[in-house]
């Protein structure tokens, strides 16, 4: 396998990013990570999260779709799209690598969606496989290995080199044009690295929680649950799960009035919001029991019944740490699920 | 304490003082406790909890459910009896049905603190005299205890509970709490020095709304920033809204109001320390029109609201603009 080793990774970056932007994650000084542009002399971090997910880089928060300009009773359409530059985002994790194959199924599926598919072909994604899980994770649950991650190309760190996989022609193309910073290694420590790895990934708390019970087919089962109230009796209502999920894809589009045009864009939205999916004749999810409910049925029960039974979670386990309440989909599935 | 609050929590659902328990429930991990309203003495057996990690002010809570049948009993500690009283105050809670204990309160620990010290695999957090251990998947971790302590507990203003029914451990004392150092250090800075700051830490927004609708003294039934009909609902975080203007206004919104129970910060999952931008008015009311704490009675007018011929003139402004 071809390896470099860690105390030339700067060397690395610096190659990578005369090329094409380069994104990785690195700590912040209040010790959270978050992904940022790569400048001579960055660090990497080790942390298994940033605090944004990494489908920020192709589901922006907010971004413009198109303008509109009014003189007189002429409207002139005005198309803001631009090609994307090529990126590299280095070091992402199976989990968020995981949830770019569920947001593909939304916004690659007819019609495609051309903002999205625009970053997502200019984008090549390097994954860095887990070597020491948190006790938030529970990628496994989805049937996500961390120790051998999904991207373009993945990365491997045996504690003094990083090894390099192509998992597609386009990680390929990422590692030629490194190549030449590139030896071959033996790959035999990270063997027991991945083992070591593995046996924690089955001492987790997590380890045990299971999709059987959750599917397409759950719907009657679900909805009407009476637990529901229970659950969501002190959600807040704030937007916080959603906004740190790599699979939350839900967004609104509106219209900015500039004063001599409109800027139509769009936004993520969240299902806790008293204002989603609004319409002309009012709201069908009336209080926070019914936001809250959209958002686990969304991603245990409908997002399967559309994708062969694929689930729209990855268990990256951020909402479990970032959530002011701490209620997350762990504690609505082991208290819904009916055996 | 856990053993007691359940023990005299199950008396009163008994003797049919109260029907229902406002507290904290257990959750997967040693950490993750839920606000939560128990009903039998079942579940507070199998799910009561009180500890280091019960850091959420349930005060808020007591808006929606002192509007439902019967008298619930909340377990406030000194904080959150501060928010109790302005809520009290200001009309959103209905006192009679609601039964108070005041009980001992923090300082509470914030497991985001630990793991911003890069230990992952938390299973267990135990203070032995001002150190953490901390039990985790890789073996056991330790740290300076304080260094653990929820940013809304490193500097209490109060052991001492403003309102209660019933008191369970001993009565605090207001404390001297170093409180206004930062605002200070803030107010010191260069105008420049001031502005970068809060770039970098409201640049961090992801504007999730948690800071709003954790907030007791943001009660409103429909915030101006959710409804589509007020012309300034904002559901997108566009840096130079977040950065300049969200978190100012909501904060002169709850100017003189604000107890500084310090939630603010406590939720916020950027770690931006919304609680200075509070604690600068605090300073100010107390400067300008003299001392006053929000929540401290369920009375007096608050400064903001009242006018006196000692109030300062607008002018103050323009003086202390000055460089």
């Amino acid at each position: 396998m071809l390896k470099i080793s860690k105390s030339k990774l700067n060397e690395l970056f610096d190659a990578v990013s005369a090329k094409q932007a380069l994104y990785l994650p690195v700590d912040r000084n209040d010790g959270a990570a978050e992904y940022k542009k790569y400048e001579s002399g960055m660090t990497m971090s080790s942390a298994l999260n940033t605090v944004r997910s990494a489908k920020d880089f192709f589901f922006p928060q907010t971004e413009n779709l198109v303008d509109f300009k009014m003189e007189g009773k002429n409207i002139e359409v005005i198309d803001v799209r631009e090609e994307s530059e090529d990126f590299v985002i280095f070091g992402v994790r199976a989990c968020d690598a995981r949830s770019f194959t569920i947001l593909d199924k939304v916004f690659l599926a007819e019609p495609v969606d051309s903002y999205y598919k625009n970053r997502r072909d200019h984008g090549t994604v390097v994954t860095m496989a887990c070597t020491r899980p948190a006790e938030t994770c529970f990628c496994k649950t989805f049937g996500i290995d961390p120790t051998v991650p999904e991207g373009d190309a993945a990365c491997f760190d045996d504690g003094e080199n990083i090894f390099f996989l192509a998992n597609n022609d386009k990680g390929q193309a990422f590692i030629d044009s490194i190549a030449s910073l590139l030896e071959e290694g033996d790959a035999a420590k990270l063997c027991e690295v991945q083992e070591k790895a593995r046996a924690i990934m089955e001492k987790l708390p997590l380890a045990k929680l299971s999709t059987e019970n959750f599917g397409g087919d759950k719907l009657t089962e679900y909805f009407n649950s009476e637990k529901w109230a229970d659950l969501s009796e002190a959600c807040l209502g704030c937007g916080t799960c959603t906004f740190v999920c790599p699979t939350c894809q839900c967004y609104d589009i509106k219209d900015f009035n500039t004063g001599h045009g409109i800027k139509r864009f769009r936004c993520w939205d969240s299902c806790m919001y008293s204002d989603f999916t609004k319409m002309a004749h009012g709201n069908p999810r009336l209080t926070q029991l019914e936001r809250f409910r959209q958002r686990f049925m969304h991603k245990l029960v409908y997002f399967p019944a559309n994708n062969n039974g694929e689930f729209g979670c990855v268990g990256c386990g951020r909402c479990l740490s970032k959530c002011p309440i701490s209620m997350n989909i762990v504690k609505v599935m082991k208290a819904l699920e009916v055996k | 304490m856990q053993e007691a609050m359940i023990k005299r929590a199950k008396e009163l659902l008994a003797d049919g003082s109260v029907n229902r328990v406002i507290g904290w429930k257990r959750g997967e991990f040693v950490y993750d406790v839920t606000p939560a309203v128990f009903d039998s003495a079942e579940e507070l057996d199998a799910d009561f909890v009180y500890d280091d990690f019960t850091a959420a002010n349930v005060s808020k809570y007591l808006i929606k459910e002192t509007k439902k049948e019967g008298k619930i009993l909340a377990f406030l500690k000194p904080c959150d009896t501060y928010s109790f009283n302005q809520l009290i105050k200001e009309h959103r809670i209905v006192r009679e049905n609601v039964y108070v204990i005041g009980i001992p309160g923090g300082p509470k620990l914030d497991a985001e603190k630990i793991k911003a010290k890069g230990i992952t695999g938390i299973l267990g957090a135990k203070n032995d005299n001002g150190t953490l251990r901390i039990e985790t998947l890789y073996g056991e971790e330790t740290m300076p205890y304080y260094e653990a302590v929820s940013v809304k507990c490193e500097s209490c203003k109060s052991k001492k509970h403003m309102v209660y029914d019933e008191l369970m451990g001993e009565e605090g004392d207001i404390l001297q709490s170093n409180r206004f150092d930062m605002v200070e250090k803030l107010e010191n800075m260069t105008a420049q020095e001031r502005y970068d700051f809060w770039r970098e830490q409201l640049s961090k927004c992801i504007r999730c709304n948690a800071c709003r609708n954790v907030c007791p003294a943001c009660s409103c039934e429909k915030c101006i920033f959710d409804n589509p009909d007020s012309g300034f609902e904002n559901k997108a975080a566009v840096d130079s809204f977040e950065e300049n203007m969200f978190h100012i206004i909501r904060a002169f919104h709850v100017a003189g109001r604000c107890t500084d129970c310090g939630e603010c910060s406590r939720v916020c999952p950027q770690n931006i320390p919304l609680h200075l931008l509070n604690r600068k008015f605090i300073k100010d009311i107390n400067s300008l029109y003299g001392e006053y704490q929000a929540g401290e009675d369920t009375t007096s007018r608050a400064p903001l609201t009242n006018y006196t011929t000692d109030d300062c003139e607008p002018s103050i402004v323009h003086e202390r603009g000055v460089e």
